[in-house]
């Protein structure tokens, strides 16, 4: 990187099923102007904005960019639109980076967001192609196969997938943005819950959240704010095609080159030990264990492991979204931003209730779509 | 005027729901052209790559992971092995299956990339990885160059496949 980058400006929203207060636009607008509130910036000092958000069909709204522009004040200003499916929350805070390291900017406030109660995104996904039966029932029917694939490869138990669900929502509690607060939250619980796509029971998938997240970016001669920043050590994209033969659905090549890119930019050549806190894109429960594996923190096989063994859980020695991650917030294009955010939140410590003490240094991960786009970066308290 | 409501009494319009409708036209192209005019003779059609010879179902044209043409076609047949599954129990508008129903991947032989299939005609909590199935046909006055040709995927009464066999296919 040219440029050293900073976070230096995080806002989200409260994630919810309906926020019927707010348009698009005023959900939008309340992340951004907390993002500048935390950076103590107004709307002028902002070069560009970098916006993300999953498929326009999702809403309806074509181009929703140009409609927002107004709402985040980029009247005027470079306006730039990114779509990378469900991991485009992470792939827009990597672009928005890009104009700082770049020299081009030097200061870019970034956004992403989804107001599922005004679409139906869950079915947008399965509409019916000229060359498949119509089978595809959701994203979850189309991972629950992949995680079956997962169990048998690895001979993990069944109950690993329940564990994670239980997790992730008690880590919820502690953030008072969590769409999910579920206070009594029990391996029993997930257990009774109904059948969706077998494997996979309604409390090991993700909820369909309102939501935004935005972050406020600078370069070195640029950091303003009271907490300090969040520096970008290291940050990656990868994509593969979604079907080709011998493609490895469980454990995507993209994600591996994409995290052996990022770790080698920051240094990092033991991930477990030398990252203190992640978060990770887990919409679906077995996906912990599963990334655990493509993202190196362990071998081929023991990721499942891991988990049993609380590796992953708050006061383990590698704590995974500790804000509660998707599984407990699902608004499906910020999702992404909101680990590249969190993350930063970690190192600033300004995670309040989920902060983990002395978080110097850590892992902000999204993929999207069938498993085949991925986006990362490494924060650090400590400047590259 | 009481008795009469005012907008004021209903408060502010928050949300509206505006149906939309596409009609769109789809041009397959020469590749997925084959592989519909195979279904309309009650088979499956794929092609193979001329650089790492994988064969491809349906094809698009060109292979992934090369970047080439597909152009030699290859017949298929009509029995495959059911790599991977779930069984699917969410309502959703527009389904036309029943639920709760097998979703299955299916790797025919011959193929080397397995696409999705319904699995009928076996228990929801008997099906497997490895299962053998065959596909049923709609009657021969109903075919037409579409997915809906085939009816859904059977059992086929084979030993299951050996996990060794598909699991580079998962």
């Amino acid at each position: 990187m040219a440029e050293r980058c900073a976070v230096i400006g995080v806002g989200q929203t409260h994630h919810k099923s309906k926020r019927n207060d707010v348009s698009i636009a005023g959900l939008v607008r309340e992340a951004a102007k907390m993002a500048l509130a935390d950076a103590d910036l107004t709307w002028t000092d902002i070069d560009a904005v970098v916006i993300g958000k999953a498929p326009d069909m999702f809403e309806g709204n074509m181009m929703p960019e140009l409609y927002l522009a107004p709402a985040l004040g980029a009247v005027g200003k470079p306006m730039f639109r990114v779509h990378t499916a469900g991991s485009v929350g992470g792939s827009t805070s990597l672009v928005a980076a890009h104009l700082i390291s770049s020299g081009i900017h030097k200061r870019v406030l970034t956004v992403a967001y989804e107001k599922q109660s005004d679409s139906d995104a869950m079915w947008a996904l399965s509409v019916p192609q000229p060359f498949a039966a119509p089978l595809l029932a959701g994203a979850g029917g189309y991972f629950a196969p992949h995680i079956r694939a997962y169990m048998r490869r690895s001979g993990a138990p069944e109950y690993i997938g329940r564990m994670v669900a239980v997790k992730d929502r008690i880590n919820a509690l502690r953030n008072p943005y969590a769409h999910l607060h579920l206070p009594d939250i029990d391996m029993k619980m997930v257990e009774d819950s109904m059948m969706l796509w077998d494997p996979l029971r309604y409390l090991e998938a993700c909820p369909s959240s309102d939501g935004a997240a935005a972050m406020v970016l600078a370069a070195e001669d640029s950091i303003s704010g009271s907490y300090p920043p969040a520096w970008i050590h290291g940050m990656a994209m990868r994509s593969e095609p979604t079907m080709f033969a011998g493609r490895d659905q469980v454990n995507p090549q993209a994600g591996r080159d994409c995290s052996a890119d990022v770790y080698a930019q920051a240094g990092i050549t033991n991930p477990r030990a030398e990252i203190d806190v992640a978060e990770v894109y887990v919409p679906f429960s077995w996906y912990e264990p599963m990334w655990l594996e493509n993202l190196g923190f362990c071998d081929l096989g023991d990721g499942w492991k891991l988990t049993e063994a609380g590796a992953t859980a708050f006061e383990g020695d590698i704590p995974w979204n500790t804000s509660g991650g998707v599984l407990s917030s699902n608004p499906i294009g910020a999702s992404g931003m909101l680990r590249f955010l969190e993350v930063a939140m970690q190192v600033r410590g300004q995670a309040g209730e989920h902060q983990i003490d002395g978080a110097r240094r850590a892992l902000g991960q999204a993929y999207g779509g069938g498993s085949q786009f991925f986006s990362m970066w490494v924060v650090s308290s400590d400047k590259p | 005027m009481s008795g009469q409501t005012t907008a004021e009494d209903l408060g502010p319009v928050t949300t509206l729901a505006t149906p939309i409708r596409l009609d769109f036209e789809f041009t397959p192209g020469v590749a997925q052209s084959r592989f519909l005019r195979g279904l309309e003779k009650g088979r499956f059609v794929g092609q193979r790559c001329p650089t790492c010879g994988k064969v491809y179902v349906p094809s698009r044209g060109s292979c992934p992971t090369d970047g080439v043409p597909t152009t030699e076609d290859v017949d298929l047949a009509n029995v495959g092995t059911v790599t991977t599954y779930c069984v699917v129990n969410v309502p959703f508008a527009g389904q036309s299956i029943e639920i709760p129903y097998i979703c299955a991947q299916v790797l025919l032989d011959g193929a080397d990339i397995s696409f999705m299939g319904l699995i009928q005609q076996i228990p929801t909590d008997e099906i497997r990885m490895g299962l053998r199935v065959e596909a049923v046909w709609v009657e021969p006055e109903e075919l037409t160059p579409s997915l809906a040709s085939v009816r859904y995927f059977r059992p086929s009464g084979e030993p299951d496949a050996d996990y060794e066999t598909y699991k580079d296919y998962l």
